[in-house]
């Protein structure tokens, strides 16, 4: 009996291992061939560079205009994510609070909102905002990312703020704060396991979305999924300019998520089970 | 006097980001669907039309092949995500040291956009594996998959499972360590062995968790849209068109406003119906405690 538990931890052992090379080996091929010359890529992808050069991130770095990419990609999720907690917080705080058959209503259209793919509305949203985006594109992108990100924050949110015992709101009013006080004062600081949540699925999302910017912003504002996008028309020209360029756009995300991986993964395992 | 503050109260809390979600969402929605009932050009709209723009769109061939097509991507990468997913679940939640470690790296790749990772596996389809298998000669990968409408389905998939098997293992890892451990400690008194643990007490206990990863796979499947135009970009001669990239191509590359809409309208109709069965299905094997 002994042995088989013992064999079967070596099992999963070799398969979990096997699996995790797996999983990383795409992106280990990405960087070594980044660092190769474009002769040597051709020959053999999987070979260690023979010759290390840098030229291809500097290219690169010009090319997808990286730093202004970087930062755009920080200002929009940045706000989005904050806007985004900020109304939504509030918003399920009174849907959860006020039991009229109205805020039922909401909270049923919020929930059922969830499941309208974002291809249905595309094309008479594009129609319908144009001169809005065209105004200012990134406001625009930040205010559909809360139109479009509402629903499932506060639906989190909710389920949180039910389970607060309404005795802490009256406290809070018979000393004498406002309702907005009380809010921000008392029950948003408990909330913070939820608000990582909010925030790390939406940063996720915001960070990493193509379809909506790509409709949306123009080439000076652009992100950096769209940035990347620049080396796929051409990436047969240059492999290794296009492969700087991908370990150029993931760097930011992994530091993030080597950093907060625990907060990454309790966030989105509390998002799961609502 | 009670109504004017419960209505202020209203418009403090809930008027911005409902006004934001109604013009964001709720209008663009209706509006919608208004259209396609209409010779809608993008612009303006003259007069009503009834169903022709819903009958135009079924008589394209395109559109019901890349309906099927679809479905078969969906219900393909729904059973492959979610049993890869689970499977790693259960790695992660075994005795092993390395676990926590192992758990990092397979959720590494959901990290990364499906544009970034579109590319890095066209990367190896393209190049990679075909140089490889002219140097070892290889049959299997000498013609690159993506030039093939059956074999790039196949990369579609495994670029999928690649990618969402790590967030849906996070959703069983939760639904897995939820169940309490007298519960296990008394299984295996009885001397239940590890499979039929697995069968008779995990999976009924986590019900929930499948519904969950069932509805998140199911609802990415049909929204895949990333993945699709950075790997096969709908190619070789559109045979590998999801729907959001064939409702995309035919309004804004070939400007069929009337049509695209309305195949979004139907795109909305099948996803919700699939999810409501699946939820409705799913609910049922879920055990109340």
């Amino acid at each position: 009996m002994k042995t088989r538990a013992r064999w079967g931890k070596r099992a999963t052992f070799i398969v979990g291992f096997t699996l995790a090379f797996a999983y990383v080996f795409p992106f280990f091929l990405v960087f070594v061939n980044s660092l190769k010359l474009k002769y040597d890529i051709l020959e053999n992808p999987l070979a260690i560079p023979v010759q290390i050069t840098w030229e291809n991130f500097q290219q690169a770095y010009t090319k997808m205009n990286f730093f202004r990419s970087l930062t755009n990609s920080i200002i929009i999720t940045f706000f989005s994510v904050s806007l985004l907690i900020i109304f939504s917080s509030m918003l399920a705080y009174y849907l959860a609070r006020t039991k009229t058959k109205l805020s039922k209503y909401i909270f049923l259209i919020l929930v059922a909102s969830m499941i309208v793919p974002f291809q249905a509305l595309m094309i008479p949203f594009m129609a319908r905002f144009a001169q809005f985006v065209s105004w200012n594109n990134r406001g625009a992108l930040i205010f559909f990312y809360i139109g479009f990100g509402v629903a499932l924050s506060t639906f989190l949110y909710h389920g949180f703020i039910s389970n607060i015992p309404t005795e802490i709101d009256e406290a809070a009013s018979i000393d004498g704060a406002s309702d907005m006080v009380a809010f921000w004062r008392i029950i948003f600081p408990m909330m913070r396991p939820v608000t990582a949540t909010v925030a790390i699925i939406n940063a996720l999302w915001i960070w990493n979305d193509f379809l909506l910017p790509r409709l949306v912003l123009t080439n000076e504002s652009q992100t950096l999924p769209l940035s990347t996008y620049l080396f796929y028309g051409q990436y047969s020209i240059e492999y290794g300019q296009a492969m700087a360029g991908l370990v150029l756009a993931v760097i930011p995300i992994v530091i993030f998520y080597l950093i907060l991986q625990k907060q990454f993964i309790s966030g989105i395992s509390a998002g799961a089970v609502k | 006097m009670k109504s004017a503050r419960a209505m202020k109260k209203f418009i403090k809390f809930a008027g911005i980001p409902l006004a934001i979600f109604s013009v964001v969402l709720v209008v663009p929605f209706v509006n919608g669907a208004y259209y396609t009932f209409t010779d809608w050009d993008g612009f303006e709209t003259t007069k009503l039309v009834g169903f022709s723009n819903y009958t135009k769109s079924f008589q394209d061939p395109t559109f019901w092949s890349t309906l099927r097509f679809t479905a078969l991507f969906v219900v393909v990468s729904l059973i492959l995500v979610n049993a890869v997913a689970f499977g790693l679940a259960l790695i992660v939640t075994s005795q092993l040291r390395s676990k926590n470690f192992l758990r990092t790296f397979f959720f590494v790749p959901n990290l990364v956009g499906g544009v970034v990772l579109g590319v890095i596996w066209q990367f190896i389809f393209n190049s990679a594996l075909v140089a490889l298998a002219n140097k070892y000669d290889w049959e299997l990968f000498k013609q690159s998959w993506l030039q093939d409408t059956n074999k790039a389905f196949w990369a579609l998939i495994i670029v999928t499972v690649w990618q969402s098997s790590g967030y849906m293992m996070i959703v069983y890892i939760t639904g897995l360590v939820s169940i309490e451990t007298d519960v296990l400690e008394a299984s295996q008194i009885d001397g239940a062995s590890p499979l039929r643990t697995l069968f008779t007490i995990k999976i009924p206990l986590m019900a929930q968790a499948f519904t969950i990863a069932l509805f998140l796979t199911l609802r990415g499947g049909f929204m895949a849209y990333d993945v699709n135009v950075a790997l096969t970009g709908g190619g070789p001669f559109r045979t590998t068109e999801l729907i959001s990239l064939h409702i995309f191509q035919d309004a804004f590359a070939n400007g069929n406003f009337g049509t695209g809409q309305s195949k979004a309208v139907v795109m909305f109709l099948i996803v919700a119906l699939a999810a409501l069965v699946q939820v409705s299905v799913s609910k049922r094997y879920e055990v109340q405690r």
